[in-house]
């Protein structure tokens, strides 16, 4: 960071930190980047900005461990800075970056760019993900320990599902050495090929080639196996079906190291959506029923899956603005992630806010080994400041990234970032905060 | 103005039985125009239609553009092939070009499912859906309908089973919504492997066996079978698919019953249908190819706010 930032009081916010089982209102002194203290009625040092945090929650800042930053290659459609800065006012402090970049990020010098653009951009972190494989090809394992040495904090071949069993297994038993989860895109390819929803009712009526449940369900199971036989820490991107979740139960109640997340689109919305062949509601996997979406929030509830992540998508309006089948997959995020947790699984009783922060920072710091996570003493001071009340409705022209793809718009929420802060800094401010 | 069908037809699932019956009623009087020696009424003079077609369509086109031209509309046809289509442009470019030279009604037939909706969604002009990829092609489920109700009187009640390629076909689901708000019975008979995997929840009854299927129907349509989707791994060759799900003057005399044939063509002898079975006494087949322009006369007299209780004196004059 390019110098030390001034203190920071945060003054009579209810903190919520799970990691250190805090759970009050009370201040909170950021100083050097760091936490210095918590305590009901800390003083202000001399210089220290004081924030009212009156009426909101402090938490531990965000983690968003699977997102798009289209950098290097499409900065037509979000770069590095855009994402990074969309990041910070959705409340995120940290994001992680897929590598299905042009080029693949495969590399230690792919992976350094990464980190010195964001170190540019001054805004949430980016931590990047290096790919499994050389070029995303699924043939040979690219190089983890020089990605790793060079900041990646965990390798996926993303979008590209790793077909060959051979390879994910030497992933699952390679990464052992160095700590990081493997991420998989759980989609068999045969089954879902040519597919552009979810396959039921729905699609057939629309005359759309649907993608089974099976589809995803038979590469979770077969990745649980193989973090069995290896060890290794597999991590599940994006759940969607209640056949998945069964599947990770097992797993985790075998004492497997399996870890999943869910993004808030499959939390929220269903495969109704598509009606009228809305390509804004078109992502990879696709938007299921609704008993899949009550399995997944009861799934977030009791942890059986682990975290909350965007898979923040951004897509140039040309792109989707098209036949539904030849419109890409994917949606944007990063600005409306909080508000959606918030207003639908908070308010509608699921979740308290506890478990929305530990959703949403304790454990993706936790599993992917990343700073944050935790206020307590000396660790760095990436904290988000979260009004759970405040009411805005969703208008994508206002939103930082540069995509707009998002099948919210004109949705009333409830909950916003009212502060974001890296490592002391102050990202993001709302509007009308003091 | 907006018609009695709305601005556009795109599917058949939208209509409502009172609009469905208009249409049928609306066709009987076009259906002489096509007897008589002069063939042309001047109802659609001074209308300018664009029929697109993306895909491949030989009697859809000509059936289309025959009814436009029995109407005296001006009409231009581009097919995919030549346009700029072939140079990449982009459907939503190809409508706001049509829209810039203010064209009255476009037919579009286009090989992506939701496409004459994207179309009309983006323009003012008339849509009418030629087909689009595997959703629905209702101006053929109305011809079917026609042909129907000439030959049993009414489709209520009346027990209709398609058979073959449920999954890929458009006239599949035109024919199931428009049968069903009709208020005939609707069944489906073919591999599982070519039926969606919802079938049930369109509220049909699913046939495995076709001599089940031609037991219970008063009426077979039998869809044709696409040669790729042999290649596709659904079926395992065409041989065995007529061994299996063909519809044979065998088969068909078996049933205590006479049953009535339909096509919507083109037809492949010897695979889903046997000669004898397209040739012979009970097929309709070609009634509904002269349906066909019937029908798409009165869709396009509707859609262009023709009132349909003056259809009648609209083949004679120019009354509109």
């Amino acid at each position: 960071m390019p110098q030390t930032p001034r203190d920071l009081l945060l003054r009579g916010g209810h903190v919520i930190d799970p990691a250190s089982g805090r759970d009050e209102v009370t201040d909170v002194l950021l100083r050097d980047g760091r936490v210095e203290a918590t305590g009901r009625g800390l003083g202000a040092p001399d210089g220290a900005e004081v924030l009212d945090c009156d009426g909101a929650f402090v938490a531990p800042g965000f983690i968003d461990v699977h997102c798009h930053l289209r950098e290097p290659g499409r900065e037509d459609v979000e770069t590095i800075a855009t994402g990074a800065r969309a990041a910070a006012a959705g409340g995120f402090t940290a994001i992680c970056a897929m590598p299905n970049t042009e080029p693949v990020t495969d590399n230690q010098a792919a992976v350094g760019f990464i980190i010195r653009q964001a170190m540019r951009a001054a805004a949430a972190r980016v931590h990047p993900i290096g790919a499994i494989s050389v070029g995303q090809k699924g043939e040979s394992l690219a190089e983890f320990g020089e990605m790793v040495a060079a900041g990646a904090v965990a390798v996926s071949d993303d979008g590209r599902p790793v077909v060959s069993a051979h390879l994910m297994r030497t992933a699952l038993e390679y990464a052992q050495t160095f700590g990081i989860p493997v991420i998989d895109h759980c989609e068999e390819l045969t089954l879902a090929q040519g597919g552009s929803m979810n396959e039921g009712i729905v699609s057939a009526r629309l005359g759309l080639k649907g993608i089974p449940s099976e589809a995803e369900e038979i590469m979770v199971i077969r990745d649980i196996l193989l973090a069995r036989r290896t060890g290794g820490h597999v991590h599940l991107a994006h759940m969607s079906t209640k056949g998945s979740v069964e599947l990770i139960r097992w797993g985790k109640e075998r004492g497997i190291n399996v870890t999943a997340e869910v993004t808030p689109h499959h939390l929220t919305l269903t495969e109704q959506e598509v009606e009228g062949y809305r390509t804004a509601a078109k992502m990879n996997p696709p938007l299921r029923t609704a008993e899949d979406v009550e399995v997944l929030r009861e799934a977030l509830r009791d942890g059986t899956i682990d975290l909350v992540a965007t898979d923040h998508a951004p897509h140039h309006y040309d792109a989707k603005d098209r036949e539904f089948a030849d419109a890409p997959f994917g949606i944007v995020g990063l600005e409306t992630a909080l508000a959606l947790v918030v207003t639908e699984l908070v308010d509608g009783g699921v979740i308290d806010f506890r478990t929305l922060v530990d959703r949403m920072s304790t454990r993706p710091a936790r599993l992917f080994h990343l700073p944050g996570g935790t206020l307590a003493a000396r660790t760095p001071a990436d904290v988000t400041v979260f009004d759970p009340k405040v009411g805005w409705e969703v208008d994508p022209a206002t939103f930082l990234s540069k995509g707009r793809n998002t099948p919210y718009s004109g949705r009333k929420l409830r909950g916003r970032a009212r502060f974001t802060i890296v490592a002391g800094r102050l990202v993001h401010r709302a509007d009308d905060a003091k | 103005m907006t018609s009695a069908l709305g601005k556009d037809l795109l599917d058949l699932e939208s209509l409502t039985p009172d609009q469905i019956r208009l249409v049928l009623d609306t066709a009987v009087p076009f259906k002489e125009i096509s007897e008589r020696a002069i063939k042309k009424v001047p109802a659609l003079r001074g209308q300018t239609i664009v029929n697109l077609f993306f895909e491949a369509s030989t009697r859809t086109r000509i059936s289309f553009e025959f009814a436009e031209k029995r109407l005296s509309a001006d009409t231009v046809s581009i097919a995919s092939s030549g346009s700029s289509v072939q140079k990449g442009e982009t459907l939503v470019d190809t409508a706001r070009n049509l829209e810039a030279m203010r064209i009255d009604m476009v037919v579009i037939r286009h090989g992506a499912s939701g496409a004459a909706r994207f179309l009309a969604d983006r323009i003012e002009s008339n849509v009418i859906n030629a087909g689009d990829g595997t959703h629905e092609h209702p101006t053929q489920g109305l011809l079917d309908l026609l042909t129907l109700r000439d030959h049993f009187g009414s489709l209520e009640g009346l027990r209709v089973c398609i058979v073959g390629d449920v999954l890929h076909s458009r006239v599949a689901r035109s024919n199931i919504w428009g049968l069903k708000k009709m208020g005939a019975e609707v069944a489906v008979c073919g591999p599982k492997s070519l039926l969606p995997y919802s079938i049930a929840d369109f509220g049909v009854t699913v046939f495995s066996r076709v001599e089940e299927a031609i037991e219970w129907a008063q009426a077979l349509n039998i869809l044709r079978l696409q040669l790729e989707r042999m290649h596709a791994g659904y079926i395992p060759s065409l041989r065995e698919y007529n061994r299996v799900f063909g519809v044979s003057r065998e088969r068909l005399e078996r049933a205590t019953h006479d049953v009535l044939i339909l096509h919507p063509g083109p037809m492949n002898r010897g695979v889903e249908i046997d000669s004898d079975v397209a040739d012979g006494p009970h097929s309709v087949i070609l009634n509904q190819v002269t349906n066909g322009v019937a029908v798409r006369m009165a869709v396009l007299y509707l859609l262009a706010g023709g009132r349909p209780e003056l259809a009648e004196a609209a083949k004679g004059g120019g009354e509109r």
